[in-house]
């Protein structure tokens, strides 16, 4: 702002009000889905779903949110808590907790990414409360378990009153704290598809325990023989939007295995990777981060898919 | 004087089994802490705690910018609040002449801004209201209106002649120059220098401690209480110094002392976070004063880390001048010290740069020079707070990196450079070339220890081999003496008061006993330790004995604790006050045995005649007889106890050696801590079970600003560590098991014989940390990288960034 320009202010932070106290707000306490759904329609756009609260309510406290309406959806937990193997596809509710994602043995062996990703996504306290579905739709660039889905090929099903529709991540991500959840919607489920001969694993890097990723990678792969059949990667942190893993997938696909192919594939993620500079790291570091840990993830994933872990 | 050796092996590790610290010593020795059982059944009683009938509630509005005019301020809508009872500006605080309050350094803050804000965050207008929300949603409802100003951020360019000038409520000031400072010989060094260039090894390197926060766990908060009847104010609050408090309130109010009780009830962490007097405290005394009701106000996680006492933020170049043998000859040094908005430090007056003076270390030196620029910036003010021992942590830091970095460039071993220019125990008391008179030491036992603990040739080894590999494994030393204890009153004062501290113990008839100290705990175990000096001198067991602190009506005036100075100076109180009471119960216990005064001797809470061990009475015998029926010896009042006003002789100067090793992912640049040796020596030991917990919190503390901690600025000069999220503290993740150890070289001029421990650990680990990153490092060609170091900055040092981006 130029020298000697007034300012009237606007917004609570713009007056300084960096407070940790949340605006007045009214909370509704829904039974079911279509109960939680009944309620958004009757709130209207300013009436916020909450259910682990670990990124909402911290808002809400420093006042960037400020809904008038919260409509805890944790009774939920019964209903839309739990992993599930259907025929060549795993469903996660979207009220599963991290700590369940984490504890899960099946997952851990179809899927071993969560664990990978859960052991390091924030800390004991978050994960108790904090859900998939809320991890999702808060859409923070810095988000693990979107990377996550991103590498896995997830879909969302997502139902209103009209019913449901699924979407695929790349659908689903709309971008920095966006997504196609509109109002009057809520996200239910996730599905993963499972294939044969297949494993996935996840790097990340922070700063301290329970920090917020500088960076992280995940990876996906299907082996064919001793060839990649099919290849995912999901980044977290370098960007505003998930990764573009076609260019990716494109480079794998078809390939053997190899120190060289990894890196390849790396640099390409690197390409692709748009981070910006701030506490966490330079952008250059966290470039370099997108392919290293690219690679990382990629070796592992390879390694555990041909039962070479 | 005689040291008393604890009666079990102190360097052994404590564990479920051998219950080595739960033996009830009648003295010193490992006890368990008196107060654990109140603080870890969630029973304390912090300042939040205390709820008074009728109590309102306050809250700040505060700047959302760095340097701004203030053009208007509306506050009818949030007086119009149903809730709300007052709204108060800095307008209506000149008006009572309260806008502007004296510093700890004779310097004016803003209680609340009246012209300008001067940092991000800084107190504009108060609200006080019926409950803590409402008044935080009526802070909404105050439009203030700001004429933006450009800040100066960057220190480097605030001396610079078209520098806004931040502090135009100074008469005639037209720059942001704070104060200069130097110490030592500066003729005498460049000769040195001069001498070592053509014929010895001069190293030269910029090094940045950057601006940290003590967050500690417990915010700042106070509730006041200024009784319209009485007069008189009772004042709540996290104060690690009542006494000086009170008597600042009283100058500042003009509120008479007397009228005045300061009461510091359990307090969750201070490391220097609540030396300072801050805006909220004053604020809420107006705030009682106008309303005729306790007001109590509470800042959140935010405010704490945005406008409290932050620390360190020291550009230092520092310089080496040594002989190619590596015998270190002379140090120097340039700082320039970012003091923030408003010279906030708290140090003794004739110290502004505090105890930087000892930046020359454990060595024995031909010369050294220091000179310091302090500046204001549109930052927050503060400046001394934090664990440093009024900063040593910086001199500490800036000697063992520069010993590190004469190392690397004649390619020697850094143990080995050490050993071969510490002090040697003859030389002691050693007066430094800066003028510090070190009390006693014995280095290279200690550092032997350290690197038998270690097992540093062995690691050296597995380094080697490491890099073989291209692998990344890093050894840190660092050596450290402090200066702890202000300080004798011939030298050392805060605005004018004496650092001396007065004890008072007094026995009850049945043998039980109350001390009253001036200084405070903020979770050190003061009624532990405290309790054990008094047992140790007249054998009254511990769990016998009341400690009474943090409340000024009840206590003797002192400074406080800070500066790891309530062991040296409030320590030595205790033991001569105790030492008082023991010489009358000597004189009734020789009336008791009817023999001579001479002819009584004491050991361990027994008196008896020298020669007739059977005959004997206790210090509870006495204690009763003081209290009773019958004749005392002639000329005895009745009643056993004493006071006594401790002036300290000389500071204390503890002593360690600290050796890290680290591990670096070469791909990543993460960092791991892998081990910790720490060999500390505080002289006599009290409570060695104490002594260990704050070691261990200083080490942990060090790894925290080593690898992530930093108070950083934008470039309009937003605060960019708000929350815990964005500043850092470490956990149990990143540090390792740590390996303590001890010797004990007494002090001579303490009662005791000890030193103060609290900060050793905070100073003495950063550099050995960095050390160890910098080691690891050693294949790029590097020799110096700053803190924090994250991965990131780690990776951009790897690629020859010295000076970090962010």
């Amino acid at each position: 702002m130029p020298v000697g320009e007034t300012q009237a202010t606007r917004s609570p932070n713009d007056k300084g009000i960096n407070m940790q106290v949340p605006a007045p707000f009214e909370y509704e306490r829904a039974t079911s889905v279509d109960h939680a759904i009944a309620l958004m329609e009757r709130l209207g756009s300013e009436a916020r779903v909450v259910a682990g609260g670990h990124s909402l309510i911290p808002m809400m406290k420093l006042r960037l949110a400020t809904p008038e309406y919260l409509i805890d959806i944790n009774d939920l937990a019964a209903e839309l808590g739990y992993i599930r193997v259907e025929g060549a596809e795993v469903r996660i509710g979207a009220m599963t907790r991290h700590r369940e994602l984490l504890e899960s043995d099946e997952l851990a062996t179809l899927l071993p990414i969560f664990r990978d990703a859960e052991k390091v996504i924030a800390d004991p306290v978050v994960r108790n409360r904090g859900t998939l579905g809320g991890s999702l739709c808060q859409a923070d660039p810095s988000e693990d378990l979107s990377a996550v889905c991103d590498a896995l090929n997830a879909s969302c099903v997502i139902r209103s009153k009209d019913g449901e529709r699924v979407v695929s991540m790349h659908d689903f991500h709309r971008g920095p704290y966006e997504t196609a959840v509109a109002d009057g919607e809520i996200l239910t489920e996730v599905r993963i598809p499972l294939r044969p001969n297949s494993s996935s694993a996840y790097h990340k890097v922070e700063r301290r325990a329970g920090d917020w990723a500088v960076a992280s990678a995940g990876a996906a792969v299907t082996m064919d023989g001793g060839t990649i059949a099919d290849g995912r990667v999901g980044l977290c942190a370098v960007g505003p939007n998930l990764t573009n893993v076609e260019p990716i997938s494109a480079a794998l696909r078809g390939q053997v295995p190899s120190e060289e192919l990894f890196a390849t594939v790396g640099q390409i993620a690197s390409d692709n990777a748009s981070p910006s500079t701030d506490t966490r790291g330079t952008a250059d570091y966290k470039s370099h981060l997108a392919k290293e840990l690219t690679i990382r993830s990629l070796r592992k994933a390879v390694a555990r898919a041909t039962g070479q872990d | 004087m005689t040291v008393t050796e604890d009666p079990v092996d102190t360097n052994a590790v404590p564990t479920p089994d051998n219950n080595l610290n739960d033996h009830k010593p009648n003295g010193f020795g490992r006890m368990l802490r008196k107060e654990d059982p109140r603080l870890v059944r969630g029973r304390g009683q912090f300042c939040d705690d205390v709820t008074v009938p009728g109590m309102l509630h306050l809250a700040i509005l505060r700047a959302p910018m760095a340097h701004a005019r203030i053009v208007s301020i509306d506050k009818s809508a949030a007086e119009a609040h149903p809730k709300v009872k007052a709204v108060v500006t800095g307008e209506d605080l000149a008006a009572h002449n309260l806008a502007w309050m004296p510093t700890l350094s004779n310097d004016v803050q803003a209680v609340l801004a009246t012209d300008k804000v001067r940092f991000q965050h800084q107190e504009v207008a108060f609200v006080v209201a019926e409950d803590r929300y409402s008044a935080r949603d009526a802070l909404e409802l105050i439009d203030v209106e700001y004429e933006w100003l450009e800040p100066v951020i960057d220190v480097r360019k605030a001396l610079e002649p078209d520098a806004p000038v931040i502090r135009d409520d100074l008469d005639g000031k037209t720059d942001n120059h704070c104060f200069d400072w130097e110490a030592g010989d500066a003729e005498a060094t460049e000769a040195i220098f001069a001498d070592a260039r053509e014929n010895g090894v001069v190293v030269t390197e910029d090094i940045v401690y950057p601006r940290v926060h003590p967050a500690p766990m417990e915010t700042c908060a106070c509730v006041a209480d200024l009784d319209p009847v009485s007069g008189k104010l009772t004042l709540w609050s996290t104060t690690q110094a009542p006494h000086a408090h009170r008597t600042v309130y009283a100058l500042v109010a003009g509120l008479p002392e007397h009228k005045i009780r300061v009461i510091a009830p359990d307090i969750g962490g201070g490391f220097g976070n609540k030396v300072p007097i801050y805006p909220g405290y004053v604020c809420s005394i107006v705030a009682s004063l106008l309303i005729g009701k306790p007001v109590k106000w509470a800042e959140d996680r935010t405010e704490n880390l945005v406008s409290t006492g932050f620390a360190r933020d020291y550009i230092m170049r520092g310089e080496i001048a040594a002989t190619k043998e590596g015998k270190i000859r002379a140090v120097r040094t340039e700082v320039l010290a970012d003091h923030g908005a408003f010279n906030g430090v708290a140090a003794p007056v004739k110290y502004p740069a505090g105890f930087f003076g000892v930046f020359t270390g454990s060595y024995d030196l031909e010369a050294a020079y220091a000179h310091m620029s302090a500046v204001y910036t549109n930052k927050a003010p503060g400046g001394v707070a934090y664990a440093c021992s009024f900063r040593i942590t910086e001199a500490v830091y800036l000697i063992e990196r520069m010993v590190d970095v004469l190392a690397y460039d004649l390619e020697m071993d850094p143990a080995e450079l050490r050993l071969n220019n510490f002090i040697q125990p003859e030389q002691f008391p050693y007066e430094s070339k800066t003028g510090w008179v070190y009390d006693s030491g014995d280095y290279e036992p200690t550092m032997r220890k350290a690197m038998g603990m270690a097992g540093y040739d062995e690691l050296r080894k597995e380094q080697a081999e490491k890099r073989e590999r291209g692998e990344l494994m890093g050894i840190g030393i660092s050596f450290f003496t402090e200066a702890v204890g202000a300080g004798p009153r011939k030298d050392m004062d805060i605005l004018g008061l004496g650092m001396a501290d007065g004890c008072e113990l007094r026995v009850h008839p049945t043998g039980k006993a109350v001390v009253r100290l001036s200084v405070k705990t903020q979770g050190q175990g003061h009624e532990t330790t405290f309790a054990q000096i008094i047992a140790e001198e007249i054998g009254i067991p511990p769990e016998d004995i009341d400690v009474v602190h943090g409340d000024t009506d009840n206590t003797p005036f002192g400074l406080g604790t800070y500066g790891s100075r309530s062991t040296p100076v409030s320590g030595a109180a205790a033991a001569l006050v105790a030492r008082k009471v023991r010489d009358k119960a000597q004189i009734i216990a020789s009336g008791m045995l009817e023999a001579s005064v001479a002819d009584v001797e004491y050991e361990a809470g027994t008196f008896r005649i020298k020669g007739d061990p059977e005959k004997s009475v206790t210090i509870q015998d006495i204690a009763m007889k003081a209290h009773g029926a019958g004749d005392l010896p002639e000329g005895l009042e009745g009643g056993l106890e004493a006071q006594i006003c401790y002036n300290p002789e000389n500071l204390t100067y503890p002593f360690g050696a600290y050796i890290c090793v680290v591990d670096v992912d070469p791909g990543t640049a993460e960092v791991k801590v892998r081990r910790f040796v720490a060999v500390d020596d505080c002289g006599t030991q009290i409570n060695p079970m104490i002594i260990e917990g704050q070691v261990h919190g200083g080490l942990a503390d060090g790894v925290g600003m080593a690898l992530m901690e930093m108070i950083s600025f934008d470039e309009d000069g937003n605060c960019l560590a708000g929350s815990l999220m964005d500043y850092l503290i470490p956990t149990a993740m990143e540090v390792p098991d740590w390996e303590t150890g001890h010797t004990v070289t007494p002090s001579p001029h303490h009662p005791i014989g000890a030193k103060g421990i609290g900060e050793s650990a905070t100073v003495g680990s950063p550099p050995a940390i960095v050390n160890a990153v910098v080691d690891a490092l050693k294949p790029y060609g590097i020799r110096h990288a700053d803190m924090p170091l994250t991965p990131s900055r780690v990776w951009e040092a790897m690629r020859g960034n010295h000076t970090p981006p962010i």
